[in-house]
């Protein structure tokens, strides 16, 4: 009889990770509170990029999406995968030289770059404004969207999946449901997104994980408006402070022709509602960016929230000596990272030489974290 | 950005908001009406190449006299509860209305049920086809099929028979026997015996069929003719035109944005005076449940008083209200659609026009939600206005909630919204 793994959650992650147990011979079960795709998977944009915020991070982000170049052939038309590939525009000097900068450690990676000058990104982005002075294209970059891409690997992995069914408690070999029903397997991972903690506490901090609140605002079909992700390179600036706000100009042209507008940055906030003040100033610097939007129909607005670490990078491994296994706190790359984190951890459960240094993900550094303040 | 302000903000100008800024403005209360649509009358009492019925001359009249200041092509398009303060969007951009009151009274959208064919030209909502034809298509000589549910049916009939339509049939799916014990528990309404006597004259001679509802509606690039179930027996018509409703669903879009309660049915929560769980928010007539005309106009009345402080008058009018509030239950028991309804559709069905949703790959998945995030149900331009009900009748549960912008705005119009809201939140904090 194959061995019997619980995934605990259907996002994008638990089902990544179904897929790769099933592939290494699992019986997998996939629990998960609500209805596929209920939480993050469902908000977020769907932007398979590498990201160099750290070597750890480039590693995990383009592992993962040469997972996802390999899957392309076989990818069901509604996935909408596309390689849009995207352009990190800059806007003034000190930028620029950013360009520069990721354009050499890119190729140093092996991730393929080039570099634009305001001339040329003309032609590839009119309607940018005329003031950008230049920009990386990095062409590999993918488009996905996730939700359905959730479903195909569940269906991919032929696990079993339950709905309805809230997770208590995780541990190494079983897990506790609302009411004291355990059930039991040869091995347990907690995929649950921005609530994965509470199931394996105290043994990793509660606080570990905090949601960072996201607003994005989709348009009617205007199809040509845009052919690549567009991201500001501004980002690497606003993104990551800690304290406070940011928002920063990052488009999605969608196949059908929709263009999706992203992102605000926001953490400790309660409300899921849109807030207008944040919505504003998200406008407002993409209207810096491409002027002409101002005149597209936006048809809906709304916010999702990131799992997010302290360091920015996922929970993948295990969670102490005696734990669960562990695959969270992806933040605003987890359709991009979840092949790669289903690979890793894989590779950690069955002993194997890992696909990359698997050190700086491991969960156990929470609480070191926790221990210096 | 503009602004006006008032003491009663009223949301629609179909009966509830009529009867709601004439019993406030009598009482001496400056009255805001905004409506999106041309003139005042909203669904029923809109007069468009023909005239507005009768019965609404007195309330149009009365309406005219009360003082209350009308806005037509205005829409609503967002709101701040705590703020008392409403947005509307006109020919000439964007407006922002504050009051200390607001009565909402957005009326209904029909219920559309997908099945074979139904998105071939020719086939109409039957709220749909009458507004159309109010604006000048012609429906003299046509010959018209009306099928679905409800008691709007047989109105609409009864319209197309007096302008010159040849009406093919009237398919109601409900079944005679509950619709006859309905009609029984009206004896002691003589006025609503009259009224339903009265379209039965006007219908007489127009087949009038129970337990029907159609299968199939065909044609190449315009209906031409259409096949009925009735009593799970086939029948065919032919037909110019085929108008369709299977009742209405309350229009909670701009309740729910303002943060108001809804009910189990899906319809707004009020108290006996038409109060929403939101302070100094009222909500009257069809986005409290699907109760006629009536039952709007007394809403109406009775939000308007209330709202105008005048309690005395409130409680007169909360006693008839409650009374006809009944009615509208036992219309909407009367008129309960019946589960094989949901095998209406087949495999090549659309069940949403924006996104070419087909049925087959919506059939599998269990819920509305569910439907949405697969298939792009409901994600189009129209945000599910249609389909949403639909899915809800088909699937079960919600596929999602409200998000602005209640109607497309441009994404410059947004901006400008959202730095609008931000400003008021700043000025009122202080
Ligand atoms: C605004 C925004 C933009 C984004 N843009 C991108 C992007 O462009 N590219 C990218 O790669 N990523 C992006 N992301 C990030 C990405 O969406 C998330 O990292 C990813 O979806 C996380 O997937 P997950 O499976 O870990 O979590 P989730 O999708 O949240 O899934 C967790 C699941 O677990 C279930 N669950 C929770 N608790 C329990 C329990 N106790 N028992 C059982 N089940 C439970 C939930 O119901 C849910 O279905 C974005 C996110 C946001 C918010
Ligand atoms: C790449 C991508 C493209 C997208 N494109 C589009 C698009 O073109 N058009 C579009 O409309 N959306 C689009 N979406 C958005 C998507 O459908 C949802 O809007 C998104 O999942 C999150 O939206 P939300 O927070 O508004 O939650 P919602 O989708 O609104 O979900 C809210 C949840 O709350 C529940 N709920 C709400 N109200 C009630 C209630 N009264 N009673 C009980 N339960 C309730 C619902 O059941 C639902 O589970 C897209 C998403 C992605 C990832």
């Amino acid at each position: 009889m194959k061995p019997r793994a619980l995934v605990i959650g259907a996002g994008i992650v638990g089902a990544a990770c179904a897929a790769e147990l099933a592939r290494a011979g699992f019986a997998v079960v996939v629990l998960e509170a609500a209805h596929p795709s209920a939480g993050a998977t469902a908000c977020g944009m769907g932007h398979v990029v590498a990201m160099d915020d750290s070597e750890a991070q480039l590693e995990l982000t383009r592992t993962s999406r040469s997972l996802w170049e390999e899957l392309l052939p076989e990818l069901p038309e509604n996935i909408e995968a596309t390689r849009a590939g995207t352009l990190w525009v800059a806007a003034d000097d000190e930028e620029l030289a950013a360009v520069h900068a990721k354009h050499a450690y890119y190729l140093t990676r092996g991730v393929n770059a080039e570099i634009h000058d305001q001339h040329s990104l003309r032609s590839l982005e009119p309607h940018l404004a005329p003031d950008l002075i230049g920009a990386l294209r990095v062409p590999d970059d993918l488009v996905v969207y996730p939700p359905c891409a959730a479903a195909w690997l569940l269906a991919l992995s032929g696990a079993e999946l339950r709905v309805g069914l809230a997770v208590e408690r995780a541990e190494a070999r079983r897990v506790l449901l609302h009411g004291g029903v355990a059930l039991e397997g040869d091995l347990v991972v907690v995929a649950a997104g921005e609530h994965s903690l509470p199931l394996v506490s105290p043994a990793l901090p509660l606080h570990g994980i905090k949601p960072r609140k996201g607003h994005l605002v989709i348009t009617d079909r205007a199809p040509g408006f845009a052919q690549h992700q567009i991201v500001e390179l501004g980002y690497l600036k606003s993104a990551h402070s800690h304290d406070g706000s940011s928002v920063a100009f990052n488009l999605q042209p969608r196949p059908n022709g929709q263009v999706l507008l992203g992102s605000s940055r926001q953490y400790d906030r309660t409300s899921d509602e849109v807030e207008p003040a944040m919505l504003r100033r998200m406008l407002e610097r993409a209207f810096r960016y491409m002027p002409k939007l101002r005149a597209l129909p936006a048809i809906r607005a709304w916010t999702g929230r990131r799992a997010a670490t302290h360091d920015h990078l996922p929970l993948i491994g295990k969670v102490g000596a005696e734990g669960p296994w562990l695959a969270a706190g992806h933040e605003g790359l987890g359709i991009t990272t979840s092949l790669g984190t289903a690979r890793l951890l894989s590779s950690l459960i069955a002993g194997t030489t890992p696909p990359f240094d698997p050190r700086p993900f491991d969960p156990q550094r929470l609480c070191a974290e926790a221990s210096h303040g | 950005m503009r602004e006006l302000a008032c003491d009663l903000l009223v949301v629609g100008a179909g009966p509830a908001g009529i009867a709601a800024a004439c019993a406030a403005a009598e009482r001496g209360k400056k009255v805001l009406v905004l409506d999106e649509n041309p003139g005042a009358g909203g669904q029923i009492w809109r007069a468009g190449t023909h005239a507005p019925p009768r019965a609404a001359e007195p309330w149009l009249a009365r309406f005219r006299a009360s003082g209350a200041e009308l806005r037509s092509g205005c829409a609503v398009v967002e709101g701040d509860a705590a703020r008392q303060t409403l947005w509307a969007q006109d020919a000439e951009g964007l407006l922002r209305t504050r009051a200390e009151s607001i009565v909402l009274a957005t009326g209904a959208r029909e219920l559309f049920l997908p099945f074979p064919g139904w998105t071939l030209p020719g086939v109409l909502g039957a709220g749909g086809l009458q507004a159309l034809a109010k604006s000048g298509w012609p429906v003299r000589g046509k010959k018209i099929g009306v099928a679905g549910s409800g008691p709007l049916l047989l109105a609409v009939a009864a319209w197309l028979v007096e302008h010159g339509a040849h009406v093919a049939f009237v398919a109601e799916q409900a079944p005679l026997g509950r619709l006859a014990r309905f009609a029984a528990s009206l004896a002691f309404q003589p006025r609503k015996l009259a009224q339903l006597a009265a379209l039965r004259w006007k219908l007489r001679g127009v087949p009038q069929l129970f337990s029907s509802w159609p299968v199939r509606a065909n044609g190449r690039a315009h209906i031409d003719s259409v096949e009925l179930a009735t009593d799970g027996e086939p029948q065919g018509f032919l037909v110019d035109a085929l108008a369709v409703g299977f009742g209405l669903v309350p229009e909670t879009a701009l309740a729910e944005q303002l943060g108001c309660a809804l009910d189990a049915s899906g319809a707004v929560a009020v108290d006996a005076e038409q109060r929403t769980n939101v302070e100094r928010i009222y909500a009257a007539g069809e986005p409290t449940g699907i109760g006629g005309v009536e039952n709007a106009l007394l809403q109406g009345e009775l939000a308007g008083a209330s709202a105008a402080g005048d309690a005395r008058a409130a409680h007169t009018f909360a006693r008839r209200a409650a009374r006809a509030r009944r009615f509208g239950r036992a219309l909407e028991r009367a008129f309960a659609l019946r589960e094989e309804l949901r095998e209406m559709p087949d495999d090549d069905t659309i069940v949403c026009r924006c996104e070419d949703v087909r049925w087959d790959a919506a059939r599998e998945l269990d819920s509305a939600r569910e439907t949405k995030l697969q298939t792009r149900c409901g994600m189009g331009p129209c945000q599910g206005r249609v389909c949403q009900p639909a899915l809800h009748f088909l699937k079960g549960g919600r596929a999602d909630r409200r998000r602005p912008p209640l109607l497309p705005l441009t994404l410059g119009e947004l901006a400008e919204l959202a730095a609008d809201r931000t400003t008021l939140e700043h000025e009122t904090s202080r």
